[in-house]
């Protein structure tokens, strides 16, 4: 089966290679043109994502403006070309195609879904153009030409989990996570996790994305009789688990932990009776108290106003992304792509508002560090940190340095 | 216009678009080739939607679903072989197959008008539902993971027929979406030309009628439906190798959006439908660009106008505005052959025989 | 026992909530023969309203039961005299028009409040039953359906409005010739069933959260469920939606809620092949 994805892979190059060099005198002259550094965003600024997308595209502003009011990058200012995807995967493609093919930018940040990843990467990669994505996902993308500078299961569902179990003193824990490949995997490894710790998954529930109506659903958890609720449910539908949830008076019969709820700002939008109590795990949360953090949030705040929406994990790695990839294009003295691969290869590390991060070379993901938090009047509370954590699930199927040639995402066989 | 004049126009357009199609990879950079391959096939979905509504007065609500299945059938079957060849076949009769299937149901089933679009809008909704919810490992078939809300990433491009060397190159794949939209084009026309052609329009134009006169209309129907049905599959297999397929091919938005371009192109025409998807497409595209406007609102306008002020869409309207010029000119303009007025209930179908090809009596 | 009279409950919340989100496309499809596909918008903006009122210190329930439906039904009514009333007999026109309406409202309701899910927490709080607890909201939303039918019913039986709102229904031309407006007739039918489509939006707020785009889920369920009712505006309705929500409630008890879905549109497909004219076409044929 490796063989023939092999080869298959490799017509696709050759035929790509052909075809670039068949239209090659109509990109060259932009090549030429060059004089400042062409950086590209993709996000939702529209659409049922904007919620995720629009902080990110800010902070990436945000972050291109400070390097170009330090004097840019070596010597040249920098160009940030923003597109809108409008949360529909097909303009991811169309925009991508158009951002390697047209733009040419030394580097592209996107996508937020893992979707809207699978649709940009094989186009970056085809035309050769140096890809970051920065949210927090499922584990397990190999691929040289990408970096994920968010967070994976193995760094936070790792943490929470027991963690959980230890402060709700339960054994038995109910899943309901979204229906989709996040979800699905995500949902593994909880269940991979509750057995190293010597607990049980009562069941497992899937929801498509588009679900408002959890009424059977928390019938159906009364009826089980869990000790803990995980909630694996993703995007603004899904909100409505949690009103319902406080609204049959289930909060203070059984405790909720979630990888998720927070990172779409979901804390500030349900009422504060709503949100209270529940557990979170991230790489970053806004109320992280370093100086670093407090500096970048005055910033940030500064330029978007105070009504800015708070930050979240994906915001903080898209800024983090950004420096990472500016200081390998200091390190190699080039925007050159191989080259910045290698410096990014050279355990480059950036100390910012959600610490220290340093990216893996056999990964190319983030080593960073985790923090447990718990919804606390529409903020989170801060209960627990873990330095440096390995992205051990990608690694466990992943080693760009052996293999710099794979290409795919790896779907974890999660032993349970 | 004589029938001699019709034919020297339609061989100039024929010329003309064939060089249109040999020059937009020469000037174009790639991205716009891939932008061009994608508005491209969803012309012939717009195209497929024109002779099923337009022309036989099926409105259907679920396009997408044939759209859609053609897509996951392509990726599935050339995942699974290596080779395109079958998996395009396959992927042109599945959805063919399940048109009928569906037509059979329906126009055996006497469902007719609204209900029609209730039933085939509740199908693609059922399919969307249901490709949503594989993204579990149990959603394999063969070497193809159905993947969920994600879709299947990648999707194998097209390559010549049992030839797995010869992965094709985004501009091959150009030359191939826009020589089928001629073909579909040309083809839809001498089709509705033809005694089965000029059935299913008179269907349209009064069904009561032309059962009376004989004609089985249920077999018209489904005629008409079916190559529709397979025609959209074609658009889906085009589509995959541009995009890659997800379940949104299936959804509400598709379906929508396909509605919209014809209405807006000229319902009742062939021409007019491939116009509006492309212009629009192009239109949409242009708007993600700039900030703080919602597409949205540029396309909802853009619907409820057309509907009160030009419901016929834009090609009849540019059609009537060059005759009436034409006959300014000419000191005695022939009289138009002009069908009898419609029932009320059927005045979405534009008046005028703009499908009328060929030697009229 | 105690999971027999939750499930049953759950059963009659989610038939409830069915008939909620269909009536005011019953009323005015039943009425008018429109099909209003802007009907989901015309939900979400009963859904902003209750945000957006309760925000500005307005009682819960004053901006559910009141200020929504008046504001939904006013938008509705310069809807009708904006675009709907030059489209009547033309009905698939009219169904592309409201749904460009529907587009534009969307992007509007986008660009306006942004497009973010918001909402209200639902009050009363949960009620136990056995070992089993519910949200006591759920069974008040089914009172007040209840009360909304009879009231319907009631206005259409028993007023003069509701005689003259039949008789055009039935005969419009009759009706004009006895003097009736019937232009008048059809505004506010239009404006009434818009102020149910609010009254929806405003109950569901506190469940399922409001957000631009949440119309899309409800507007092809309720149009499904209208058509397989019927043309009978009240009759049609309740019996789709008794046969419909119960089906997809037990489904997905018994397997999953995508299950659940798959049942509820796959029964409507088959009961639209054996009844195409819907449940009302051919039972209860002279009821309301």
């Amino acid at each position: 089966m490796d063989d023939i994805k092999l080869s298959r892979r490799r017509l696709l190059k050759a035929a790509v290679a052909g075809s670039a060099a068949a239209v090659g005198p109509w990109f060259i002259k932009d090549l030429y043109a060059a004089d400042e550094i062409k950086v590209v965003g993709i996000h939702d600024a529209s659409g049922g994502l904007d919620l995720l997308g629009r902080p990110m595209i800010d902070v990436l502003t945000l972050a291109v403006e400070e390097a170009n009011a330090a004097g840019g990058l070596l010597g040249k200012q920098l160009k940030l070309i923003s597109y809108d995807a409008q949360s529909n995967i097909q303009y991811y493609t169309q925009y991508a195609t158009q951002a390697a093919t047209k733009d040419k930018p030394a580097v592209v940040h996107a996508g937020i879904t893992s979707a809207s990843r699978e649709a940009i990467r094989p186009v970056l990669r085809r035309f050769n153009t140096l890809y970051f994505y920065n949210t927090l996902y499922e584990g397990g993308v190999c691929d040289r030409n990408c970096f994920c500078t968010g967070s994976t299961p193995a760094q936070t569902v790792e943490k929470l989990i027991p963690f959980a179990m230890k402060k709700f003193s339960g054994k038995k824990i109910y899943v309901l996570a979204a229906d989709y490949n996040y979800g699905q995997i995500t949902s593994k490894w909880v269940k991979k996790y509750t057995q190293d710790e010597g607990g049980t998954i009562v069941s497992t529930d899937f929801f498509p994305l588009d679900v408002t109506d959890f009424g059977p659903t928390i019938k159906k958890i009364q009826a089980a009789k869990p000790d803990i609720v995980m909630s694996v449910l993703v995007g603004g539908s899904h909100i409505s688990f949690y009103r319902q949830w406080a609204a049959a008076g289930m909060k203070k019969e059984i405790p909720m932990a979630s990888t998720t709820f927070g990172l779409g700002n979901e804390h500030v939008v349900v009422s504060a009776e709503e949100g209270n109590g529940i557990l979170a795990s991230y790489a970053y949360f806004d109320e992280v108290t370093t100086a670093a953090n407090k500096a970048f949030l005055t910033r940030y705040h500064k330029r978007f106003g105070d009504k800015a929406p708070p930050l979240t994990e994906t915001a903080a790695m898209t800024y983090h992304g950004f420096q990472l990839w500016a200081a390998a294009v200091k390190k190699a003295g080039t925007i050159d792509r191989m080259k910045v691969i290698e410096a990014l290869e050279s355990h480059i590390s950036v100390d910012g508002p959600a610490g220290k991060t340093t990216l893996d070379p056999a990964t190319h993901h983030d080593i960073l560090d985790v923090y447990i938090g718990e919804a606390e009047n529409k903020k989170f509370k801060l209960l627990q940190s873990f330095s440096q954590q390995k992205p051990a699930d990608t690694a466990a199927v992943c080693d760009l340095v052996k293999n710099p040639n794979d290409n795919q995402q790896y779907i974890i066989d999660v032993k349970v | 216009m004589s029938p001699r004049q019709r034919l020297v126009v339609s061989i100039i357009a024929f010329i003309a678009s064939v060089a249109v199609i040999f020059i937009v990879p020469q000037v174009l950079e790639l991205f716009a080739v891939i932008n061009a391959t994608i508005y491209v096939s969803m012309a012939i979905l717009a195209l497929s939607l024109a002779l099923i509504w337009g022309a036989g007065g099926i409105l259907s609500f679920g396009q997408a679903a044939f759209f859609g299945l053609g897509g996951y059938t392509y990726a599935v079957c050339a995942i699974n072989f290596g080779d395109s060849t079958w998996a395009v076949v396959l992927a042109v009769m599945l959805p063919a197959l399940f048109a009928a299937l569906l037509g059979y149901f329906i126009f055996w089933g006497r469902i007719g008008d609204v209900y029609l679009g209730v039933i085939t809008l509740t199908v693609t909704l059922i399919l969307f539902k249901l490709f949503n919810a594989t993204a579990g490992d149990a959603y394999t078939i063969g070497k193809a993971r159905l993947g969920g809300f994600n879709g299947i990433p990648s999707t194998p491009p097209l390559n010549l027929p049992w030839d797995v060397g010869t992965s094709l190159p985004p501009e091959q794949i150009w030359y191939i979406a826009a020589g089928l939209l001629l073909l579909f084009y040309f083809g839809s026309r001498w089709l509705l030309s033809t005694g089965f052609g000029r059935v299913v329009i008179s269907i349209r134009e009064n069904e009561r009628r032309t059962e009376l006169l004989g004609y089985d209309v249920r077999r018209y129907k489904l005629g008409i439906f079916t190559i529709g049905g397979a025609m959209a599959g074609v658009a889906g297999i085009l589509f995959a190798n541009c995009v890659f397929v997800s379940p949104t091919m299936f959804s509400l938005f598709y379906n929508a959006q396909v509605i919209i371009w014809v209405t807006v192109g000229g319902i009742g025409t062939l021409l007019g439908p491939i116009m509006g998807a492309i212009a629009l497409q192009m239109l949409v595209a242009k708007l993600g660009t700039i900030n703080g406007l919602d597409p949205n609102v540029v396309l909802g306008f853009i619907l409820i106008l057309f509907v009160l002020l030009v419901p016929k869409g834009i090609l009849p309207v540019m059609q009537g505005g060059f005759e009436r010029m034409r006959h300014r000119r000419a000191v005695s303009p022939p009289a138009p052959i002009r069908p009898p007025q419609q029932p009320a209930q059927k005045q979405s179908v534009a008046q005028e025989p703009v499908l009328t090809v060929g030697s009229r009596p | 026992m105690d999971l027999v009279v939750v499930v049953l409950l759950q059963v009659v919340a989610s038939v409830a909530s069915l008939v909620l989100i269909s009536i005011g496309l019953a009323v005015i499809f039943g009425m008018m023969r429109v099909i209003n596909l802007a009907h989901g918008e015309f939900i979400m903006l009963g859904g902003y309203a209750v945000i957006y009122a309760t925000r500005w210190g307005v009682n819960l329930w004053i901006a559910m039961l009141i200020v929504a439906p008046l504001f939904v039904g006013v938008i509705g009514i310069i809807v009708e005299r904006a675009v709907i009333r030059f489209l009547y007999g033309r009905m698939i026109d009219t169904m592309l028009a409201t749904w460009g309406l529907s587009l534009l409202l969307i992007g509007a309701a986008t660009m306006i409040f942004g497009n973010v899910t918001t909402g209200v927490s639902a009050p009363l709080g949960g009620i136990t039953i056995g070992q089993y607890q519910t949200s006591l909201y759920e069974l008040v939303l089914a009172v007040i359906v209840v009360v909304v039918l009879v009231g319907l019913m009631a206005v259409l039986k028993l007023t003069k409005a509701g005689l003259i709102a039949r008789a055009t229904m039935q005969n419009p031309a009759m009706a004009a010739s006895l003097g009736i407006s019937t232009s008048t007739v059809y505004s506010v039918t239009f404006g009434a069933g818009a102020a149910l489509s609010g009254l929806a939006g405003a109950l569901i707020a506190p469940l399922s959260g409001v957000l631009p785009t949440m119309g899309i889920s409800y507007v092809a369920k309720a149009f499904i469920t209208v058509i397989s009712g019927g043309a009978a505006i009240i009759s049609g309705t309740l019996s789709a939606s008794t046969l419909l929500g119960s089906l997809n409630t037990l489904a997905t008890f018994a397997a999953t809620p995508v299950i659940g879905e798959v049942a509820l549109l796959f029964a409507a497909i088959i009961l639209l092949r054996v009844l195409p004219q819907g449940i009302t076409g051919r039972f209860f044929r002279r009821a309301l």
